[in-house]
């Protein structure tokens, strides 16, 4: 069969539609310059969002990805433009997000000679990828295409570089596309093993305090309701990771709260106290452990993971069991013995009322005083009927983002958990608005972190996407202040800033704006922000020396909770 | 734990730039690679690695499962000597005068079962295969004695003493999904 000859840039295009592609986070230059030629004729197909830098349309395509299940996009030249890039890859690899990256490069015949712009792109994101490749032949275009958006989103997903060379750009080849489903030295989802899944019922089957830990691997295999049917049949208590955040509502009976360094308490308290402890698509981190050598030692471990490299890793699992969770969940659930363990769940409760009388009360509803976190996190939540968006920055910002939003879907907390990045909120924050345009998306930043990625207020500006931006602004680097208030003896290094007026450059860049110094106006500047669709930017001027509690110390037991004051 | 020799194979497709994705990740654990040899394997277009490493059993095995993981590897999976039937060619070059100063070579050729792959007025290369202890016992030798003017040792080769073979296992697996998908 004759097919109709195109340019590279064109296939390439073509490819992307192929895979039902809608949307593109990029930033042309010298390297892609055909390729964003030929995406000028597409403009009434593919929606393309000029970000103001490189990282920021990593990060839009991240939020984009994390809210609507779908891979996300980015179009970038080669050199500096490929580089910028690292940050945002590297937290989709920690996050398992499913990314496309293309990178213009040189032409061909430069390679290797650092010509202008050159970078070897793909060995400096071989190690925070899932799969990186260079594209030096028109001839390769549609086959590397369809294999990146194969890769990028089947098992367990993650960030796939490609790095096209001008000259296949230009050159013309027939377009003959044909989807990727299978790549011999790939298997994305292991079969599930009937023993393995047998030994795991039998194991729940005898647990008398069974305890579940539900990661994001729930939300990226879509087995949120195979996992409330599991927990509800036998009866088992669950918290969830800062990735798992949304994977069951907060007011699902089971679902007993945050786990972590700056968790809830009685979810980590029980760690230690469980005789069974179900990890489901969650991959044992640090900020969740604390020290390996004390973490539910007294527990069976049973392991639920699509990633053969993640069992055994770092807690030793008795029983594995390989698979996609929307897969593995249902198959031990319908080995499970209907059971009751109401006295086991109920003691949890005696941890909830300690935190709630300790930590909970006076962030949440602080009669007097500075403003906190807390307070006007709650606000937002109850605002939007806790149906939102959250996206968060990273620090004390995003802690108490998670912890005090209430959760009423699935996928509504856009967060950079592993990577931990700051700059993280603004472009994260235009994705998710862009990936579900029919939601409310508030995203929660600190000062430090918003002025990583200001410049994105530019983007928002000019595609109008409706965000909600709030900076709970304490003037500090307010995690690393906390961290030298309790373990480098108050000596704050570097961490106090002054900031500029939030309101007036957002007013620069056509976006609205209020700033809240007192109580009293924080109802009706929450309201006044949610009042329409619009990109809206709330500053609240919060305590400067709030700290996040509970805090479970670096390499500490995961019982060694500090509670503050 | 403690640290033993394990060896680690490898069986990859043949793309550029593979042999980067598998030295990452030992780089990251802080692991040094003792020996390293890749050449084409038996089956066309898939190559195989044979390294050689000093780590922790738990180590090696979390190396390999991140190994295993990379979407060009087919399959990686690693052994200790007892399992395996090993070898690692050396080759010496001595001067020739010095040697022939020794008098009569017959009992170290003998005794080291060396071959003498080039000889003239200069010089002589030697060629001996073996374990490495027995590759660098004739090193220490010929050091001492006559002196060496250049000496190179190849990376370990190996095969698997197990009855069960690896690799027919995996293109059996690639046979299955294979015809899923046909």
């Amino acid at each position: 069969m004759e097919h109709k000859k195109m340019s590279g840039s064109q296939i390439l295009i073509e490819s992307m539609i192929k895979e039902g592609v809608d949307t593109i986070f990029g930033y042309p230059g010298g390297a892609i310059m055909p390729a964003f030629d030929a995406l000028y004729d597409y403009r009434n197909r593919l929606n393309h969002i000029l970000t103001r830098h490189e990282q920021g349309a990593t990060h839009a395509a991240q939020g984009y990805a994390r809210v609507s299940g779908k891979t996300g996009v980015c179009l970038v030249t080669s050199g500096p433009a490929a580089t910028n890039t690292i940050t945002g890859i590297s937290d989709a690899m920690l996050d398992s997000t499913p990314l496309v990256v293309i990178t213009g490069q040189v032409v061909a015949p430069l390679l290797g000679t650092d010509a202008f712009q050159e970078i070897d792109v793909v060995g400096i994101t071989q190690p925070v990828t899932k799969w990186a490749y260079q594209i030096r032949r028109v001839e390769d275009i549609a086959w590397a295409v369809a294999r990146a958006f194969y890769i990028a989103k089947s098992g367990r997903p993650g960030p796939v570089v490609l790095d096209i060379t001008k000259n296949a750009q230009i050159q013309q080849a027939e377009f003959d596309y044909k989807p990727c489903t299978y790549i011999r030295s790939y298997i994305p989802v292991p079969e599930v093993n009937k023993d393995q899944v047998a030994l795991a019922a039998e194991i729940i089957n005898g647990a008398k305090k069974p305890y579940a830990l539900v990661g994001q691997g729930v939300v990226l295999s879509g087995a949120e309701a195979e996992l409330k049917t599991f927990h509800e049949k036998a009866d088992i208590p669950a918290a969830w990771t800062l990735l798992g955040a949304s994977a069951m509502s907060t007011d699902f009976r089971l679902n007993k709260g945050f786990l972590g360094m700056h968790g809830n308490v009685s979810p980590n308290m029980k760690t230690n106290e469980c005789d069974v402890l179900i990890a489901i698509g969650m991959r044992f981190d640090d900020r969740v452990t604390g020290d390996l050598n004390t973490y539910a030692k007294q527990a069976k471990i049973i392991h639920l993971d699509i990633d053969m490299a993640e069992i055994n890793k770092n807690v030793k699992a008795d029983a594995p069991v390989l698979g996609s969770a929307k897969d593995t969940l249902p198959a031990i659930t319908e080995l499970l013995k209907p059971a009751k363990h109401t006295e086991w769940i109920d003691s949890f409760k005696v941890y909830d009322d300690q935190e709630f009388d300790k930590v909970i009360r006076k962030e949440l509803y602080p009669e007097s005083g500075e403003m906190t976190m807390g307070e006007v996190i709650r606000k937002i939540s109850e605002a939007t009927q806790h149906k939102a968006v959250i996206v968060t920055d990273v620090g004390q910002n995003q802690m108490m983002a998670a912890r005090y939003s209430k959760y009423s879907q699935t996928r509504s907390l856009v967060t950079s958990g592993g990577l931990g990045t700051m700059g993280f909120g603004i472009p994260a924050a235009m994705g998710a608005k862009i990936g579900a345009p029919e939601r409310t998306v508030c995203m929660f930043s600190g000062d430090g972190g918003f002025q990583m990625t200001i410049q994105e207020l530019g983007t928002i500006m000019q595609e109008q996407i409706g965000v909600k931006m709030i900076i709970l602004n304490n003037h500090f680097l307010g995690m690393v202040r906390q961290w030298q208030e309790m373990f480098f003896d108050e000596r704050y290094s570097f961490t106090e800033m002054q900031n500029p007026d939030f309101v007036a450059i957002a007013k620069a860049y056509r976006i609205e704006g209020t700033e809240v110094l007192k109580r009293e106006n924080l109802d009706a500047a929450i309201a006044d922000m949610l009042k329409d669709d619009k990109p809206y930017l709330l500053v609240v001027n919060v305590e400067k020396k709030g700290m996040v509690y509970p805090m479970m110390p670096a390499g500490a037991c995961v019982t060694n909770i500090l509670l503050g004051d | 734990m403690e640290n033993k020799l394990y060896t680690i194979t490898i069986f990859s497709e043949n793309t550029v730039g593979l042999l980067n994705q598998i030295t990452i990740i030992f780089t990251r654990r802080a692991i040094n690679i003792e020996t390293l040899s890749v050449s084409p394997s038996a089956l066309k277009g898939i190559h195989k690695f044979t390294i050689t490493v000093y780590a922790t059993e738990s180590m090696v095995e979390k190396v390999v499962k991140q190994i295993d993981k990379r979407v060009d590897i087919l399959k990686s999976y690693y052994n200790t000597d007892e399992d395996l039937v090993h070898q690692e060619i050396a080759l010496y070059k001595v001067a020739t005068d010095k040697l022939l100063g020794l008098g009569s070579i017959e009992k170290m050729v003998r005794q080291y079962n060396i071959s003498i792959l080039e000889m003239n007025e200069t010089f002589v290369v030697f060629q001996k295969s073996g374990h490495y202890a027995e590759t660098q016992q004739l090193f220490n030798e010929l050091s001492s004695t006559v002196g060496v003017l250049q000496f190179i040792r190849s990376g370990r080769v190996a095969i698997t003493k197990s009855k069960v073979e690896r690799l027919s296992d995996m293109l059996e697996t690639l046979k299955k999904f294979e015809d899923q998908n046909n």
